[in-house]
């Protein structure tokens, strides 16, 4: 049993039903850092002070250009499979895979660095803030890496079987990974610089 | 759709452009960090980067300048909850019937390190 | 060309149920019925999980209201089982009454009304209604039922570690919750649950845009069809505040942060060595910028049962389709901006206060017009009483009286004297309990026939619903009284220590357990009903109701794939006693004669 849709577009929304779910899902993720980012709101109006210079700006900035820079590769890992270069895209989907290992692994020193200064999440209501942001969009950092992994391996017989379908969920991952990007544009100056 | 190869390449291009855009942005950003503003001021100059970068990532990256009606639908009501959610919050704390009383044994003992 | 724009016989558009494919005759047991993708599989998954997760949180209740009617003495039955820690000699602990009080309501609300409502209602029937396959994502469907599952199986199994289940409510209010026991696992559960209806969400807006029949435009979809649509939004986008939240509320007590504990916080006579500086209302704010939208979410999905009942059985189209699409869409929007009513007593400021006040006045006005749209479907109907119709019509007072004393709630003077008593209760479960139970209820007898090919007894049926009607008043009306009274909720003394001139309303606790036992008796002539007519049911041909919308075309039960052939839609939904027609109802689904 077939359900319509998944691949050619509805005439009337002109959409699939994966490009009009992921978004959806985008939507839902909205609104969960959104309980975050308001969390800080609310805890940074209610601190008596709010910590500055605990943070390591120029790591955090260093991430920022990675993450700025696998969202170009992501994008391109799409944009060079509808030209149907297969060569190419493999290329940068692993640019994009490899980018975001570099990131955790600057996150994972971060964190470690934190911790043996004892800025623990129970240090201050800032390092819990920081360490929930943080860990949730590292999080989701790795679970984008999980999809790529997929999309890498087993997943590219849909390659073969179904081309436009797999074109269309590499342009998914790459919708949810420019959604990751977009959350840390936020968060970089928010925790890092305000 | 970017169905069309010759449509494709031409959007190469832009990806490339606005992704350099974005590393400068990004300069601006740290920049704009030298200068030691009030709160107010540095909340509303980080957040305007942050927006005109994230708005280039949304329009062009993720294709929303020529997205659907229902995606540019859900998307409207996604922004206004998250205003909601960031604003009322924050104004019903802020707004409270009474003196607010500073907690005994508080803060002032468990900051600094 | 239609309105849908999808040309006849195009590409993808396949709706037909592939009978006599042998490839699918090759599905295992385990694929078939237990790890189905089939929406209407999944669909009866839920609302048989969801029927015996309401029984088991009707069952708490049942217990607490012993403890309420007769303090102190030992709970028959099974008082001697429950062990030392909860109900020594069979008499109730406080700590074991605040455990029933808290899992009853997070049970009834996640894990029995939402999952039946939206899960088992909305799977199952809505695909068929809009003439769809299935779900758009099936797979996607099968994980939501079973992540919903280990929610529910972590939920149930929080009553077993040392220190018990949760016993902060089900609202899980900071500090208490973080230094409580059995929250951890309650907020693992909810977790869980919580994604499940996320992952759902998805599945319900992007089948209901992307897979209607041809023909089928919004304004000709079933008002259940569109009541699930605004209800899915409402998960979408309120849902995941309170998954952020119980992440915070986790971290307090397993990592020590301090995101809702305030600094100066003494416990057991010791200071707490956090850092401080939290604040409790922001689990609150961020509590109930949920868990408001969640009672649309239990409402909405009834109200679109008992419209599709209403039409059917008054033989008559709905009065105010419109008025009912507007105003449930404009009830979505409001939903999001009206939480802080549930927060008049937190020392919140005049105008905020004024705010939320006047948001939650405005959100009535939907309500009501709904309300009115299907009260007035009823004026000159010719109405036959089948048993769902029982169910139906019952539901439009009893929501009526849910609906209104909730007023005095809304405004922030009289909630100041009604907050957090026994009235609130009263206004709740008036809505909740004859209001979408009752909903619910008469949406099973409705499908059952779809579901079975079979219909359920009306003599037991009668049975169920006036024992339930007449019992469910005599629990939940003497609650108004207690509460004015000033009987505080959530007391292991049933709020006696709090309210002036108790004596005679807190008498009426006796009258309450006997009604609330009573009423469990009575749900057995459903239950029993419900499990023979599977078997020995009458069996019915597609259409028994002789109903107009698009799901009564498909065999009963339906095959995978739903429809023999492509489903197409003709006309509006509720074309019942059209004038010059041969049958007093013209189906959706039905071509006009030449």
């Amino acid at each position: 049993m077939n359900i319509p849709y998944t691949v050619e577009e509805r005439p009337d929304t002109g959409l699939t039903n994966g490009k009009l779910g992921i978004w959806l899902f985008l939507a839902s993720e909205v609104m969960l850092f959104g309980a975050l980012f308001s969390t800080y709101i609310i805890l940074r109006t209610g601190a008596p002070e709010w910590p500055h210079g605990e943070l390591n700006v120029l790591l955090g900035a260093i991430n920022t250009v990675i993450l700025i820079t696998s969202s170009v590769t992501m994008v391109m890992a799409w944009a060079t499979l509808k030209l149907k270069d297969w060569a190419k895209h493999r290329l940068y989907l692993i640019a994009t895979f490899a980018l975001a290992g570099i990131f955790l692994v600057n996150k994972y020193f971060e964190y470690k660095d934190h911790f043996d200064k004892g800025e623990t999440p129970a240090h201050s209501t800032f390092t819990a803030i920081y360490f929930t942001l943080t860990g949730l969009h590292g999080i989701h950092i790795l679970g984008g890496m999980v999809v790529m992994l997929y999309f890498l391996g087993p997943g590219t017989k849909l390659w073969k079987k179904n081309p436009d379908q797999f074109t269309n969920r590499i342009e998914f991952t790459g919708l949810y990974w420019h959604f990751v990007d977009l959350v840390w544009i936020f968060l970089f100056p928010v925790l890092y610089l305000l | 759709m970017h169905s069309d190869s010759t449509e494709v390449k031409k959007s190469i291009r832009t990806y490339m452009t606005i992704g350099v855009a974005l590393l400068v942005f990004t300069g601006i950003t740290v920049a704009a960090n030298q200068f030691h503003f009030g709160v107010p001021v540095a909340v509303t100059v980080a957040l305007i980067i942050a927006m005109m970068k994230g708005s280039m990532v949304a329009s062009v990256f993720m294709h929303l300048s020529h997205e659907k009606k229902w995606i540019y639908g859900a998307l409207i009501l996604t922004v206004l909850g998250f205003l909601v959610l960031m604003t009322v919050p924050i104004f019903t704390t802020m707004d409270t019937i009474g003196k607010h009383v500073p907690a005994i044994g508080g803060a002032a003992e468990h900051q600094g390190h | 060309m239609d309105k849908t724009g999808i040309h006849p016989g195009g590409e993808g558009v396949q709706a037909v149920a592939h009978g006599h494919d042998p490839h699918h005759d090759e599905l295992g047991f385990w694929r078939k019925y237990v790890f189905s993708v089939d929406h209407k599989v999944i669909g009866i998954q839920y609302a048989i999980t969801g029927l015996l997760f309401l029984l088991f949180g009707f069952t708490l209740m049942m217990i607490m209201r012993w403890q309420l009617a007769y303090p102190g003495r030992p709970i028959p039955l099974i008082g001697m089982w429950l062990g030392q820690t909860r109900a020594p000699m069979g008499i109730m602990l406080p700590e074991f009454y605040n455990q029933l009080g808290a899992m009853h309501g997070t049970i009834m609300v996640f894990m029995g009304v939402v999952p039946l409502a939206v899960g088992g209602f909305g799977n199952f029937v809505m695909p068929l209604q809009i003439g769809a396959p299935d779900m758009a994502f099936p797979k996607l469907n099968m994980l939501s039922y079973w992540v919903y599952f280990v929610g529910g199986v972590t939920m149930l199994a929080s009553f077993f570690p040392k220190g018990g289940a949760a016993q902060s409510g089900w609202t899980s209010y900071p500090p208490l919750a973080i230094i409580s026991d059995g929250q951890t696992m309650w907020l693992i559960g909810m977790i869980f649950l919580i994604t499940s209806s996320l992952l759902g969400s998805i599945n319900f807006i992007v089948t209901i845009v992307q897979l209607r029949a041809r023909g089928l435009s919004y304004m000709g979809l079933p008002f259940f069809v569109w009541a699930q649509f605004v209800t899915s939004f409402l998960l979408l986008l309120a849902f995941p505040p309170l998954e952020a939240a119980g992440v915070l509320q986790l971290m307090d007590r397993l990592a020590g942060t301090s995101f809702f504990m305030p600094s100066g916080l003494v416990v057991s006579g010791r200071p707490l060595t956090i850092s401080g500086n939290g604040n409790p209302l922001l689990w609150q704010h961020l509590f109930w910028f949920l868990a408001h939208p969640e009672v649309y979410v239990l409402i909405l999905p009834a109200m679109g049962i008992v419209a599709e009942i209403i039409a059917n059985n008054t033989r008559k189209p709905l009065w105010g389709y419109k008025a009912l699409v507007y105003s449930v869409t404009f009830l979505g929007f409001m939903s999001f901006i009206v939480w802080a009513h549930h927060m008049f007593m937190t020392g919140m400021g005049t105008t905020m206060s004024a705010f939320f006040q006047t948001t939650t006045m405005i959100i009535s006005i939907p309500s009501v017009v709904i309300l009115t749209a299907l009260l007035l479907s009823l004026w000159g109907a010719s109405i036959r009483f089948t048993t769902p119709m029982l169910f139906a019509l019952a539901f439009l007072p009893m929501f009526g009286i849910g609906g209104l004393t909730g007023l005095p709630l809304g405004l922030a003077p009289s909630d100041i004297h009604l907050h957090d008593t026994y009235y609130v209760i009263g206004h709740f479960h008036y809505v909740v309990a004859p209001g979408t139970i009752f909903a619910l209820f008469a949406g099973v007898y409705y499908w059952f026939p779809k579901a079975t090919g079979r219909k359920m007894n009306d003599v037991l049926g009668a049975i169920h619903f006036w024992g339930s009607f007449i019992c469910i008043n005599i629990v939940f009306m003497p609650m108004f009284i207690q509460g004015l009274s000033g009987m505080n909720r959530r007391m292991y003394d049933g709020g006696a220590q709090y309210a002036y001139n108790a004596g005679l309303p807190l008498k009426l606790n006796v009258v309450i357990g006997m009604a609330a036992w009573t009423l469990g008796l009575f749900q057995l002539p459903f239950i029993v009903n419900f499990f023979t007519s599977i078997f020995w049911g009458k069996t019915v041909d597609k259409n028994p109701w002789e109903a107009t919308t698009l799901e009564w075309s498909a065999p009963s039960p339906p095959g995978h794939g739903n429809f023999l052939t492509e489903p197409i839609v003709y006309r509006a939904p509720y074309e019942y006693s059209v004038p010059g027609a041969a049958k007093d109802f013209s189906p959706q689904f039905e071509p006009e004669k030449a």
